[in-house]
């Protein structure tokens, strides 16, 4: 059974560009998280509905110039939303 | 048996009880020129309380309470009650400011915009903000600068401006005209001696300021400039303000609005006067 | 000077909140008296609520629309503690029941209007407790450090698990297995509870409604000293407001705990002149008394009573645990804290 990952919705955050790094405000949350590259991306590609890690990795690649384009960069980014709560694994 | 004072600053009105007659004669009268709460109503609640009926009179040590409270706070002797009532309106703040986001920051203006000055405790920003109101700025607060989420604007919090040991003497000189609280010796932060805002900053007390520029300054050995990028800006405006996490998301619009819009330099300065002269220079190239 | 406003008590808070619109005759002095103990009882934003739309001096109400900021955050706060509290369990299939603020927060009750949640409170059945600390744990929970002492009295007598904190949000969460000490004397049902517990949306549950008036009574008179009993028994009024007392007597039978509820809403009813059937309005003699210890609070805030306070705080100890074991468990507390550390 392979995991699927779902991000909060659009409305649900709000998000500024600063300059490398994003300040994103979680509303379900009242969280406020410093994200920096891949994360915002992550958080992007998954905002029309849940997607397994392949899924996800594929339409990275294939929307963006990433630094960390392997799986196992990509499963740690992800544990790493999924403990914030900005991404759910179901 | 209760004494009792009450004072408005700024926009916050605070009302002092207390269960000894001199922290609250020493408020009313380094606080005369200051008005009273709107609507008789405070903000903030602040007592001054003895922890046992006999800590009143043997050996009497002021304990602070209030609306927010700080559990295991340490007591103040009495000869330092003017210090206990300053922090705990301090803390009452601290806690429970809902409509400004804090920062934690000295502030002073002129023509209509705010100079920004914030960091580590001891680095001086209470020292810089008294001086640069000796020479011309309003002083708009040495302690909070409250930022309003709704229009982008600082608003002025004037407290007594707080002086710890060689600042006392550095002030003393650079402000003979001003009025000074008493002389408070060995505190746990040593020395401290309190400097009431000139008339004018009083006087404009409810006169916002748009934010023109941001200084993060630390005293020391060199003399220099640079560049804080938004983010560094951000980070460590939340970490200096106690309340950004209550004001949810007005406290994320307002701090994004604040550091992608305003511009920010930290600057390191051997001596006041160097600092003061850099300060210029930045304001004057903005 | 404020000596008026100092010999005002507890009551004048109720009378607001019963009957907002009393509030038309208060003065500057009344109406600073008024949210202070609102705010030292914890109900400045159920105040805030109950006085919407009601003409009232500027600073009055800057100082409401800031309790009502502070709710909306704290509601969002604990809501989304529950929530990942779901993510965490949902996996063991067990009945995750909420409990107390955040129960009423999240089935968007009226005892949920203006009401401040700390820790969240969940219960779970007495078999799933042990997976449910090892879920908890793997999702970033742990212990708030107790002394091996503590641990061992919690785990063996105590409703609850010692307490958990989260590491990164850090916010308390407390998991209980039934809802009084079993060193307490009434014990109630908690397989009970847990079976007759609601649903909601996302599958987190809550207490039927007469179940979550026996907590909350239990709590207040048979487990506390009746600290914050003004912000309980608004709870308990706001609860009987909007589910009645029908099955309430019965459940309370069951749970062994009808003295506490019958004096639970016997006070609402005299502090906040909750609609009740008559029959629940049968006076006790130390009526009067917990009244007293209720509405223990002055115009500056202050908790005033002090001896009465006193006597109600032992009392608390002496409900919780049998006297044989209060000495023990005191002895021990004491002889640990001269020990070198």
């Amino acid at each position: 059974m392979t995991s699927r990952y779902r991000a909060a919705p659009p409305g649900a955050i709000v998000a500024v560009r600063l300059d490398m790094l994003t300040a994103l405000y979680h509303r379900a949350s009242g969280q406020t998280h410093l994200l920096a590259s891949p994360a915002p991306e992550i958080l992007d590609a998954l905002a029309d509905g849940p997607l397994t890690a392949d899924t996800l990795l594929d339409r990275l690649r294939a929307a963006y110039d990433l630094i960390d384009a392997d799986a196992g960069a990509l499963a740690a980014r992800l544990e790493e939303l999924v403990d914030t709560g900005l991404v759910e694994r179901r | 048996m209760m004494h009792d004072f009450a004072v408005r600053i700024g926009p916050v009105g605070f009302r002092v009880g207390s269960d000894w007659r001199a922290p609250v004669a020493a408020l009313a009268d380094l606080y005369r020129d200051y008005p009273a709460p709107q609507d008789g109503i405070a903000d903030f609640t602040v007592r001054l309380f003895a922890d046992r009926p006999w800590r009143r009179f043997i050996r009497p040590r002021v304990m602070i309470g209030g609306d927010y409270v700080l559990p295991e706070a340490a007591p103040l002797s009495l000869r330092h009650g003017l210090l206990a009532a300053e922090m705990a309106m301090n803390l009452q703040m601290a806690l429970g400011q809902r409509r400004f986001l804090l920062l934690h920051a000295a502030t002073v203006e002129r023509d209509g915009r705010a100079l920004v000055m914030t960091g580590e405790s001891g680095a001086g920003k209470s020292t810089l903000a008294a001086l640069l109101m000796t020479r011309g700025w309003r002083l708009m607060g040495d302690e909070f600068a409250l930022l309003d989420p709704e229009s982008g604007m600082v608003y002025a919090f004037p407290r007594l401006i707080s002086l710890k040991n060689r600042a006392i003497d550095v002030m003393a000189a650079a402000a003979p005209g001003g009025r000074f609280g008493p002389l408070l010796a060995d505190t746990p932060k040593g020395a401290i001696r309190h400097l009431v805002p000139d008339a004018r900053s009083i006087a404009a007390m409810e006169t916002p300021a748009r934010p023109a520029l941001i200084l993060f300054p630390t005293f020391g050995h060199d003399d220099a400039a640079r560049e804080v990028s938004p983010s560094e800006v951000f980070v460590r405006l939340t970490q200096a303000s106690t309340n950004y996490v209550s004001l949810a998301e007005r406290g994320f619009t307002a701090l994004t609005r604040l550091v992608t819009t305003v511009p920010a330099r930290a600057i390191d300065y051997p001596d006041t006067e160097r600092a003061i002269a850099r300060v210029e220079a930045l304001w004057a190239a903005l | 000077m404020g000596r008026a406003v100092t010999s005002a008590d507890g009551r004048l808070l109720a009378r607001a909140l019963a009957d907002p619109a009393s509030t038309a005759t208060l003065d500057g002095a009344g109406w600073q008296a008024l949210l202070a103990m609102a705010r030292a009882e914890l109900l400045s934003a159920a105040l805030a609520c109950r006085l919407q739309g009601l003409p009232m001096p500027p600073a009055a109400r800057r100082f409401l629309d800031d309790a009502l900021a502070s709710f909306e955050q704290g509601r969002t706060v604990a809501l989304w503690e529950a929530e990942m509290a779901r993510r965490a369990l949902a996996p063991l299939g067990v009945p995750v029941v909420m409990l107390k603020g955040s129960a009423f927060l999240a089935a968007g009750l009226a005892a949920g209007q203006g009401r401040f949640v700390g820790d969240l409170d969940i219960m779970v059945p007495h078999e799933a407790i042990g997976a449910v600390e090892a879920a908890l744990l793997d999702a970033g929970w742990e212990w708030v450090k107790p002394d091996p002492y503590d641990d061992a009295y919690y785990r063996q007598w105590m409703h609850e698990l010692p307490p958990m904190i989260h590491r990164e949000r850090d916010r308390m969460i407390d998991v209980h297995h039934t809802i009084l000490p079993l060193t307490a004397r009434p014990t109630p049902d908690a397989a009970a509870m847990i079976a007759d517990s609601v649903a909601l949306e996302n599958g987190l549950r809550v207490p039927s409604p007469q179940d979550m008036i026996c907590h909350a009574a239990a709590h207040l008179f048979a487990d506390g000293d009746l600290a914050g009993g003004m912000r309980n028994l608004w709870d308990i009024h706001c609860l009987i407001g909007e589910f009645g007392t029908e099955g309430l007597a019965a459940r309370a039978v069951q749970h062994g705990v009808e003295a506490a509820v019958a004096r639970a809403v016997r006070q609402a009813g005299l502090l906040y002149g909750t609609d009740i059937p008559d029959r629940w309005r049968v006076r006790g003699p130390l009526d009067p008394l917990f009244t007293r210890r209720l509405t223990a609070r002055d115009g500056w805030g202050r908790e005033a009573r002090p001896i009465t306070r006193q006597a109600f705080y032992v009392r608390s100890h002496w409900l919780r645990m049998p006297p044989a074991m209060l000495a023990r468990h005191l002895w021990t507390k004491w002889r640990k804290r001269g020990q070198p550390s």
